[in-house]
């Protein structure tokens, strides 16, 4: 009799593994930096009056990174939780501005000087974050892309939290939720304070 | 007005679905008459409300009205018409409620043709589909209802997703569906056998048309899917076994399985609780794909903007059915009588094997279909799972079922005399043996697979006209069924052959390409000669205008496009193809590249015989509805009533 038994257990079993599935989000991908030093870099910032920008220059501090671009669309989603987190200080957000939109060199000949680049893309992000809320106490200039390579970013946005040493602690591809705050991030960052 | 009136149908829906549930399966208990007579008109009245609910919409969809948040989200009014009724069905809210129509038009066509079998039967098979009727109602009210309104209303929709403007996707979902939802009749026609205890032929007789015909809507909906994929995602591919055709294919297989063993239980009177297990595991299975689809828990092609509240909704209501009928096979299936005698070698024990093969591929199937989520779940990683393994175990799989259709089909029930067997399958062997053996030595690139690839249709079109000569030779009329069973035969060996020399002999080229720039492959030239830019009612494309010349003979132009329809900006290619019986010229239209000279990424293919997996699908539907044509069916109610 136990025999017929048998469908029943294989789908109970098949069951419980697609209810802890739904937990899980798909897209959700492990990066080899979580755990890794950040990776260092220097960059100019939004402010075109202060000095460059590095990870170094947070060594002692709980901080997040986000890469954000005034081109992305997903970003004005998550703009205004980011917003409202900063508010309540919990600790500071800097962005990464990634791959800002700038003037293309046109065939004919017009040629821009790369400080010109740089202005129209400063322009452009201060524009957006006047418009949307600046959550940032500073936002790197990472214009051809390549810290973001260093970095792995897959998609924008993209969310990383940094620990006292400089070590990467958490990475998010994709939007931040009030929820994942909450659930997520906010303990850890109490986690890391507290060590 | 109108939408809210169409709202409130589905609610009442929802509450006739539940009268049908409850009182004919409470009125087969004790025996109350007057409750069991109620599952006809409530399955009418339900089938009528949630079609009046499904005008709503197409309505609202054909209107315009994008005060509704659905049509605003999947429609728009430069939308072509036809398109605009699909788009009814073009996203998760719509395609259930098109869900719920086909459910509630298959019980109402058991209520139609249910007239000769006995009144606890009907009610209790109307009120199982009752019940099912009534999760999913819930589930629609519930989690996604697609009345909402959305005030103010927008301008313009937000157009339906491009990749589903075109004609064979807009009755590919329908043709699935209707497959998906009529495993629900066999389901139903499973549960009730276990309910009342009667395991005989008679349910399995019953079955076999329902089943029928719900896998020849699963064939034409998977083909026309793969059909679809093939011209118009410009990959050249026509199966990708991504999650949602896995979740497709899978109830495809075991309702295959429950054709053939329904055959056995309605012939022979043997392996009822097997015959049972399966019609459970072909809708099970629907069930498990819907909730594969729905709930965002694999990342696929298809994804349907996903909800965790419906994927909960779904998992409970998956539980609670799947779970229900096999604590209730575990409990009645033991009390199923066996069968007649079975020898060891009898057609029985073929198609017996055969099912269980299919079954075993099925599971091989869904293994690599969850066994990301798996490893996920036990936070072993993340890993994806490609077409190299489900290639790897399922051909292997599949070879001994089309091996075994040969002398499943000649081989005599009960017992079959090895000397007759050997005898009539002389013929069929030679010519396969012969097929492979000519195929290794005179072809230059094929491969050992090849070989058995062709020797292996062979024998089954050869083994197919040898039981016909055996049944020419018989007295008596042969039934309809009997020439539907080898034309489905036939189908298989069409598409054995279309798979083996497509993945044996196909070219494929990724070139850049100025103008005048030529590639050659087999033979075949193709030069673009122009690039233009063409207006549709709601894109603009640019139109490659490529010249193919065969051994230098002009021969045709092809058109491949590149599309950028204006509500999205995701780009869509049109693949040029030439479609032809032994071969098929496919170019698309890639990317331009800037540089010196504008070039464009182009893809050539020359695709052997990839027609014919689109003819077996056709002889495999044609095959089918000749079977469902018997009178056997209709006349064997009076005589088993």
């Amino acid at each position: 009799m136990k025999k017929f038994l048998i469908p029943l257990g294989l789908f109970l079993g098949l069951v419980i593994f697609l209810a802890v599935g739904l937990n899980r989000d798909p897209r959700e991908i492990p990066s080899p930096l979580v755990g890794k030093p950040a990776p260092a870099f220097s960059l100019n910032t939004l402010d075109a009056n202060a000095p460059k920008f590095g990870p170094q220059d947070m060594k002692g501090k709980v901080w997040m990174l986000n890469v954000w671009a005034t081109w992305c669309v997903a970003c004005r989603e998550e703009h205004p939780v980011l917003v409202a987190f900063s508010k309540a200080n919990q600790l500071p957000i800097v962005g990464l501005s990634y791959k800002e939109v700038q003037p293309q060199d046109e065939p004919s000949g017009k040629k821009f000087t790369p400080e010109e680049k740089l202005q129209f893309a400063r322009d452009r992000s201060a524009l957006w974050l006047k418009r949307h809320g600046n959550p940032y106490v500073l936002s790197a200039m990472d214009l051809d892309g390549r810290v973001g390579i260093d970095y792995g970013v897959y998609g924008v946005p993209e969310t990383y939290v940094i620990d006292k040493d400089g070590v990467i602690r958490y990475k998010r591809v994709g939007v931040v939720t009030p929820e994942l705050l909450q659930s997520t991030i906010l303990p850890l960052v109490q986690k890391l304070n507290a060590s | 007005m109108i939408v809210e009136i169409g709202h409130f149908a589905l609610i009442l829906a929802a509450c006739v679905a539940l009268v049908q549930g409850v009182l004919p399966l409470a009125g087969t208990l004790n025996d109350n008459q007057r409750w069991q007579a109620l599952a006809k008109p409530a399955a009418t009245l339900q089938f009528l409300l949630i079609a009046f609910s499904f005008a709503v919409l197409a309505h609202g969809a054909l209107t315009d009205d994008f005060s509704i948040k659905y049509i605003a989200g999947h429609s728009n009014s430069l939308l072509p018409t036809q398109y605009k009724f699909a788009s009814v069905w073009g996203g998760h809210e719509g395609s259930l409620l098109l869900w719920m129509l086909m459910l509630s038009g298959w019980t109402l066509a058991v209520a139609i043709f249910s007239r000769t079998l006995p009144l606890a039967m009907v009610a209790r098979v109307i009120g199982i589909l009752g019940l099912v009727s009534t999760g999913f109602l819930m589930f629609i009210l519930i989690t996604s209802s697609p009345f909402e309104r959305l005030l103010p209303a927008p301008a313009d929709g937000k157009d339906l997703n491009p990749l589903l403007q075109d004609p064979g996707l807009v009755i590919h979902p329908p043709m699935l569906y209707m497959g998906y939802v009529g495993f629900s009749v066999a389901f139903a026609f499973a549960v009730s056998a276990l309910l009342s205890g009667r395991m005989d032929a008679a349910w399995a007789r019953w079955s076999r048309p329902w089943t029928i015909v719900a896998w020849i809507f699963m064939t034409a909906g998977i083909a026309l899917g793969s059909w679809w994929a093939y011209y118009e995602l410009g990959w050249g591919g026509w199966w990708f076994w991504d999650p949602v055709e896995n979740a497709s294919l899978m109830p495809w297989l075991f309702g295959t399985a429950l054709i053939h063993a329904l055959m056995v239980t309605d012939k022979r009177g043997g392996f009822k609780a097997w015959s049972v297990l399966l019609a459970i595991g072909a809708f099970s299975l629907s069930l498990l794909g819907t909730f594969l689809v729905r709930s965002g828990v694999l990342t696929s092609v298809h994804a349907f903007a996903s909800d965790p509240k419906r994927g909960v909704f779904i998992l409970i209501f998956l539980a609670v059915v799947v779970g229900v009928s096999l604590t209730l096979f575990a409990w009645r299936a033991p009390k199923a009588t066996l069968g007649g005698k079975m020898g060891l070698v009898s057609r029985e024990s073929m198609l017996i094997t055969n099912s269980v093969l299919l079954v075993v591929a099925t599971g091989a199937v869904l293994l690599g279909t969850i066994y990301p989520l798996i490893v996920d779940a036990l936070n072993l990683g993340k890993l994806s799972v490609g077409a190299p393994y489900f290639n790897a175990v399922f051909v292997p799989l599949m070879v001994p079922v089309v091996f075994l259709m040969v002398p499943g089909g000649i081989a005599h029930w009960r017992e079959a005399r090895w000397a007759q067997l050997g005898h009539d399958l002389r013929l069929p062997a030679l010519a396969a043996v012969l097929a492979g053996i000519a195929i290794w030595t005179l072809t230059e690139r094929g491969t050992w697979l090849t070989a058995m690839g062709l020797a292996l249709a062979t024998w089954v079109v050869v083994g197919l006209l040898t039981q016909i000569a055996i049944r020419l030779k018989k007295p008596g009329r042969i039934p309809p069924s009997f020439w539907g069973m080898h034309l489905a035969h036939l189908g298989i060996a069409v598409i054995t052959v279309g798979i083996t020399m497509v993945k044996s002999y196909e070219v494929e080229r990724d070139v850049r390409m100025g103008l005048n720039d030529t590639v050659t492959i087999e033979n075949y030239s193709f030069e673009l000669v122009g690039v233009s830019d063409v207006n549709g009612p709601n894109y603009k494309a640019i139109r490659g205008d490529v010249k193919v010349t065969k051994d230098g003979k002009y021969l045709e132009m092809l058109y491949p496009e590149k599309r950028k329809y204006f509500s999205s900006a995701m780009p869509m290619t049109e693949a040029g193809i030439d479609s032809g019986f032994f071969r098929d010229l496919y170019v698309s239209l890639g990317e331009p590249i800037e540089g010196e000279r504008l070039q464009w990424s182009v893809r050539v293919f020359y695709k052997p015989f990839v027609s014919w997996l689109w003819y077996g699908a056709i002889l495999m539907v044609l095959g089918g509805l000749l079977a469902v044509s018997d009178r056997r069916y209709r006349k064997s109610a009076t005589t088993l009533a």
